[in-house]
């Protein structure tokens, strides 16, 4: 017996792929440049909104027969600012300096464009397993593009992973840095995080020539 | 049988073949091909892209060949081995063999890096995307080293290269379709990137990085310094170079940046042939100086005092700034790139006088980036397309009122 169906694991798996969210759909992508400076932030991000999206997609799904459709985007709102605050008073008192260093952009993902692009596209016209597929399947799309990101960011401008100092210490020069490596600069930077992103939708395109619009 | 002929053997065996665009160009780079077009009417022009290209190289070799001299004189002149020179543009202290073979050993690899990625990376777009090679490259793999620093790391380059062709030119479909200047583009990446290298005053006289190593490992001679005029402005530092010094070169920088008089002859020969466009030229020398004018009169109006950080810069007279930094160079080979720039006659007016304003602009407001004309160049860049399409709709609308008047 499988777990899902076919058609309710295809919600899942094609955020992840061909249907990507940031790569495909390109929304989100404010947030990917922000916080994606490194490994820890981009992770807890894309944690928060899995949460976010699987919970706001039941909760609207829900209530999508009792939406008057003129304020359903108020509706909406309110669904959303109540789940992105339960997320950050549980980052300040479990996480508080993660907390701060995500800032403001834990309260941002109340405007992620994702996130409203889902419930309007989805959860409105479907019930609550499949809506909390969806927004699972869209948040790990968003996540995984981030943690991607992430990876090459921290990795090439800062020479550490999740702090630790893979390639070696800059100031001691050992590792790599004794034969003369230096930490990029440029990718600390947000422009390379749309550079970095650019070129995920690049090979992602050459690899599936159907992607490529007109 | 001669190498034209094996050149065209073998690009006739792999006619067809993947490889093919590699051994066109090869052969259409050394040689005029073995066969001319048959049929039909065809108009002769003399100046197609590769002699366009040539052209600009051309104009570049006389500041090569300065700079060279130039790597030796400031590395000898710091340590101590020679005087500064006192005879006028042909003084003997700067043109001698001793300067010139340092200058060469340490340029020849940056011209050999920067060509060799940067026509690798060519060559192997154009196998897998299956067209010619175009001789985009040419021009910018002269202007890159040029625009670095002498002690710049190899790896670096090399990195910056890649990034710069890549992003800056081959994901928009190569030569003639990039949006930015690529060896800005590469400056730019260089810059932000590896900060430390690009800026200060240990990176523009060769050696005195490695004098800072030997002294923090206990060595007792002296520290090279070899800061920038534009360094030294921004700090409020005295600056002991004339003004003659400035205007024929004798000042670290760049490798090919410093002698504005070598770029003036360079900017007269590309307005002679009529590669580079005078009207940019023209247009960005004075949105510099009116700019720099401009700050002069703040200056004297007595609305910034000598305890501004900005004074340094601002009361620099407004002149000055055309013959220190890269100013002058970026205004004659980057700014006039004809694909990157303005096509209209009235855009180049415009885009020429913005690209001057806002280099004196940036150079005098943030001290941290003291090469403005690379960004006011690289944000035009981005703006002339819109430039154009103003000049143009402004056209339309004032031809379209004159019909109408006729018909009326």
């Amino acid at each position: 017996m499988r777990l899902l169906s076919k058609k309710d694991s295809k919600l899942i798996m094609d955020p992840l792929a061909d249907n990507n969210p940031i790569t495909i759909q390109v929304l989100g992508i404010c947030s990917a440049l922000a916080i994606t400076a490194q490994l820890k932030p981009s992770i807890v991000m894309a944690v928060s909104v899995i949460f976010v999206m699987g919970a706001g997609n039941v909760v609207i799904s829900l209530m999508r027969n009792i939406i008057p459709s003129k304020i359903r985007i108020i509706v909406q709102l309110v669904v959303v600012a109540t789940l992105v605050i339960i997320v950050d008073q549980v980052l300040k008192a479990y996480a508080y300096s993660l907390s701060k260093e995500l800032s403001v952009f834990i309260g941002l993902i109340i405007t992620n464009c994702i996130i409203m692009g889902r419930f309007e596209a989805f959860a409105l016209a479907n019930g609550p397993w499949r809506s909390f597929l969806d927004g699972i399947g869209n948040a790990l799309g968003y996540g995984v593009i981030l943690i991607i990101v992430g990876f090459f960011r921290e990795l090439l401008g800062s020479g550490t992973l999740f702090g630790f100092k893979v390639l070696g210490d800059s100031v001691e020069k050992t590792g790599l840095y004794a034969i003369g490596y230096e930490n990029n600069g440029f990718m600390v930077l947000p422009p390379m995080a749309l550079i970095v992103v650019g070129i995920i939708i690049w090979v992602q395109r050459s690899r599936n020539k159907e992607l490529i619009e007109d | 049988m001669g190498l034209k002929q094996n050149l065209h053997n073998l690009r006739e065996k792999y006619k067809g073949t993947k490889m093919a665009p590699a051994f066109n160009a090869l052969h259409t780079f050394l040689y005029t091909p073995n066969y001319t077009a048959q049929g039909g009417t065809h108009i002769k022009v003399a100046d197609d892209l590769k002699r366009t290209m040539n052209t600009v190289i051309m104009a570049l070799i006389p500041c090569l060949i300065f700079g060279m001299f130039n790597a030796g004189y400031q590395h000898y002149l710091a340590v101590g081995e020679i005087q500064a020179v006192t005879n006028g543009f042909f003084s003997s202290e700067f043109w001698n063999l001793q300067n010139f073979i340092l200058g060469f050993w340490k340029i020849l690899p940056l011209v050999i890096i920067s060509y060799g990625v940067g026509l690798g990376i060519e060559f192997l777009f154009a196998v897998i995307k299956g067209h010619e090679v175009e001789e985009g490259y040419l021009v910018t793999g002269m202007l890159v080293p040029l625009i670095v620093p002498i002690d710049i790391p190899w790896w670096m380059l090399i990195v910056a290269v890649a990034f710069g062709v890549v992003i800056g030119k081959e994901v928009f479909g190569g030569t003639g379709m990039n949006i930015l200047n690529p060896a800005l583009t590469i400056r730019a990446f260089l810059f932000f990137a590896y900060p430390t290298w690009m800026s200060g005053d240990k990176v523009w006289v060769h050696g005195a990085v490695e004098r800072t190593k030997e002294i923090a490992n206990g060595s007792t001679a002296d520290a090279i310094s070899g800061e920038t005029i534009l360094g030294s402005l921004a700090q409020s530092h005295p600056v002991d170079y004339s003004v003659m010094d400035m205007f024929y070169g004798f000042i670290p920088g760049s490798v090919g940046e410093t002698s504005t008089l070598l770029i003036l002859l360079g900017g007269l020969f590309l307005i002679f042939t009529k590669i580079g466009s005078w009207r940019i030229m023209v247009s960005a020398v004075l949105g510099a100086l009116v700019m720099g004018y401009i700050f002069n009169v703040v200056v004297d109006a007595g609305w910034i005092t000598e305890t501004s950080k900005f004074y340094g810069l601002m009361s620099t007279e407004f002149w000055h700034h055309l013959i220190i930094g890269g100013m002058a160079f970026g205004i004659v080979y980057m700014a006039t790139d004809p694909v990157t720039g303005s096509q209209t006659n009235k855009g180049k007016w415009i885009y020429g006088f913005l690209i001057g304003f806002i280099s004196i602009m940036i150079r005098v407001f943030n001290p941290a980036y003291p090469e403005g004309v690379m960004l006011a160049i690289l944000l035009m860049n981005v703006f002339a397309p819109t430039i154009d399409h103003y000049v143009v709709q402004g056209n339309v609308k004032k031809r379209l009122k004159r019909g109408k008047l006729k018909t009326a």
